[in-house]
């Protein structure tokens, strides 16, 4: 972009503006000034401040990790979270659950014309904020700004690198019977925030969204145990899909003790309320591990040992039988088959 | 949680079981009506701990099952029109009609919207004055009192753009149904605790009665469906047939008597269709003639329109408790909740589906 005022254009007048304006994704003086006052006193670090077209990185060894996910989060701003602290973890989060250590974050925004530029300052500030607590940086970036009413307020996505050391190989196909199966936390946090937040419910109380950076936690447990075989974040679709997910990627059976699942009283009052299975409810800070019997016990106590595994609890264990099915063993010794949910009923939740 | 966990506790419930298994000395079948006692039910495992020789079946109280396909395929006639915002409770959106269901008119651009209660209707009549709003009211008598209250508003604060597709159904006169069969099997029943906690269960005492069955208004959580089985089996073994509350915390003989005021106010009741199983005579409810003026069947013209329900599905048997959902050829291949063919598969509540989504691991022999 140019910083220069060509002869005989008539430049733009300095003004400080409170909303956002097309013009501010025009690549012009007001993208500048947007860049200048919001994005690079925030994100800045010297890959980033080159304010190249690309960012060029310097990876340490091990196998690259990649992924990218767009947030589109609304309310934008929920208790215990906001969509740039989510667009920051998320992405963190599903580097970390492949082992990766994540290093550089490339962020897009897709910003509605007429946001406040306060609000896009906390957004932005808030991911600072969530980059420095997970150890990433943000190296490179793009804004858009869409006129008023063809989107929501703003959306970020994210793509991140990060890299596997040697010797860590995880993935979803590696589950094996036998293994314990550990949950980091209480489930269901973070989408019965996002619906209680949104106003048309009527639902207030003390319902706050997980959402963190798993990477060190997962640092952590790599250290205690080699027989990690599988770790997920339980994102959309919550703890139940991820059991799923795994059980058919690795073809074996899932055996759950559905009263070791660990649930705020908050969360399950309102999913009673809303008639929702809190074992189908969004996580943004949780992750579910299989890891091989012998290395149980270490990895678990690793977990508790940090602040976002202190709830960490076994919940279940793989089997040979009935491969591909998540079994739960009911609170009164029956048994059901825990599916995925069909579908989404609610709005938007991640 | 309090007043949750203690009626899902595991000691309390094996307790109940071990006095079920001293009480049956022989066979004996009981239905739960609703489709929520069945969910929980089949959820909680509840069937499979049960003695042998103490058979649950299934009861018709599924109310998104029961919806007769004709009604189904009226509400999507007035939810493409475009001057028709068309709010339904959520699981209705997924109940297919003879052509699809509503989540696909919506994505066509029809203007469906899910509701958590009738009364958020007359908010949206108010705010889109150009606008019709039709709530599509289906239910038993646990969801007339809500629905009765928004017509009743309606009519009262001048809503004029708002009415209500009524298609409401009674327990007592399908119990009446059930027990009129030829080929009933069914010996007492676990009788609907929420439906009661309006209606009372005074109406239940001549059904007990006439026909010789005991009833026990139950709750819907694992303790309150064993508390229940155990009250009927000790009933049936001791040859009594009474009409007895399990379900005391939550209410007493008479019910809710303001809100069957409402109820009367506002419904008086009718014939209806149900689906899979037919027409029952004084089963449902429709809109008075003093409320015409909310009543979308009147104010939508809508044709005749030709229903097309697969002829393999046994959802009529199944609601009746005459079969299983397993007894279907088609239960599980050709029909699934993704592609449900009849009434017990398109809710969650329905036996079907629960069958299906809870038991796949449990062998042939075992289901």
């Amino acid at each position: 972009m140019s910083s220069e005022t060509p002869f005989g254009a008539c430049p733009v007048p300095f003004t400080k503006n409170d909303r956002v304006l097309l013009g501010h994704g025009g690549g012009g003086q007001l993208s500048s000034q947007l860049l200048e006052s919001v994005f690079l006193p925030a994100f800045g670090n010297p890959i980033l401040n080159r304010l190249g077209d690309q960012a060029m990185l310097e990876l340490p060894p091990g196998r690259v990790a990649f992924t990218t996910d767009s947030y589109v989060v609304t309310p934008m701003f929920f208790p215990g979270g906001d969509i740039g602290r989510l667009s920051i973890c998320g992405t963190v989060n599903d580097l970390a659950v492949g082992g990766a250590r994540p290093l550089y974050i490339a962020a897009a925004f897709i910003l509605e014309e007429g946001l406040a530029i306060d609000d896009l300052r906390r957004v932005v500030e808030s991911m600072r904020d969530a980059a420095r607590e997970a150890g990433v940086s943000v190296v490179t970036g793009d804004t858009k700004v869409v006129g008023k009413g063809s989107g929501d307020k703003v959306y970020v996505t994210t793509t991140g690198i990060g890299v596997v050391p040697a010797g860590v190989n995880l993935s979803a196909d590696s589950a094996r019977p036998g293994d314990a199966v550990i949950v980091s936390g209480t489930v269901g946090d973070h989408g019965m925030a996002i619906l209680a937040a949104r106003q048309d419910l009527g639902l207030q109380g003390t319902l706050v969204s997980d959402t963190a950076p798993l990477n060190g936690l997962v640092a952590r447990m790599l250290v205690a145990g080699r027989e990690i075989h599988a770790l997920r974040d339980p994102t959309r679709g919550g703890l139940a899909s991820t059991l799923n997910e795994i059980a058919r990627a690795s073809k074996v059976g899932v055996e759950i003790d559905e009263g070791s699942i660990p649930l705020r009283d908050e969360v399950k009052g309102a999913c009673e309320i809303l008639g929702l299975d809190p074992l189908t409810v969004a996580n943004e800070g949780k992750l579910v591990a299989f890891v091989g019997a012998s290395h149980a016990a270490a990895v678990l106590d690793a977990m508790r040992a940090h602040p976002l595994g202190r709830d960490a609890v076994r919940i279940g264990t793989v089997t040979a039988e009935h491969p591909n099915l998540v079994v739960l063993r009911t609170v009164i010794g029956g048994t059901r088959v825990l599916d995925p949910p069909h579908g989404e009923l609610l709005p938007r939740i991640c | 949680m309090k007043h949750l966990d203690e009626y899902r506790d595991g000691r309390v419930a094996r307790a109940l079981l071990d006095q079920i298994r001293a009480a049956v000395t022989r066979p004996w079948v009981l239905m739960e009506v609703c489709g929520g006692q069945t969910h929980s039910i089949v959820r909680h495992g509840i069937d499979q701990l049960l003695p042998a020789s103490l058979e649950l079946v299934h009861g018709p109280g599924c109310p998104v099952c029961v919806t007769p396909l004709e009604m189904i395929d009226k509400a999507h006639a007035i939810a493409q029109r475009p001057e028709v915002i068309f709010c339904s409770f959520g699981d209705m959106l997924r109940v297919p009609g003879s052509r699809g269901d509503l989540l696909t008119l919506k994505g066509h651009g029809a203007d469906i919207r899910v509701v958590y209660a009738p009364l958020d209707c007359l908010r949206i009549a108010r705010d889109n004055p150009d606008r019709k709003v039709v709530f599509f009211a289906i239910g038993f008598e646990t969801t007339a009192p809500a629905n009765a209250l928004a017509v009743h508003r309606a009519k009262l604060e001048g809503v004029a753009n708002f009415s209500m597709l009524v298609s409401h159904v009674l327990v007592p006169p399908a119990m009446t149904s059930i027990l009129q069969s030829a080929q009933n099997r069914v010996q007492g029943f676990l009788g609907p605790g929420h439906v009661c906690t309006v209606m009372g269960f005074a109406e239940y005492e001549p059904i007990a009665a006439a026909y010789r069955v005991p009833i026990v208004i139950t709750g819907f959580e694992p303790v309150d469906l064993l508390h229940g089985i155990l009250m009927a089996v000790k009933q049936l073994e001791s040859g009594r047939h009474e009409v007895e509350n399990q379900y005391r915390r939550l209410l007493g003989r008479d019910g809710n008597p303001a809100a069957r005021a409402l109820i009367f106010e506002v419904f008086e009741t009718v014939d209806r269709k149900w689906r899979g199983i037919g027409s029952i005579p004084k089963s449902g409810y429709r809109l008075r003639h003093e409320y015409r003026a909310h009543d979308a069947e009147r104010l939508f013209e809508v044709e005749d329109v030709r229903t097309n329900e697969p002829t393999i599905c046994i959802s009529g048997q199944i609601l009746r408790g005459l079969k299983k959902p397993h007894d279907c050829p088609a239960f599980g291949t050709a029909c699934t909740p993704q592609h449900p063919l009849g009434a017990t598969m398109v809710s969650s509540e329905g036996a079907c589906a629960a069958y299906h989504s809870y038991r796949r691991h449990l062998g042939e022999a075992a289901r």
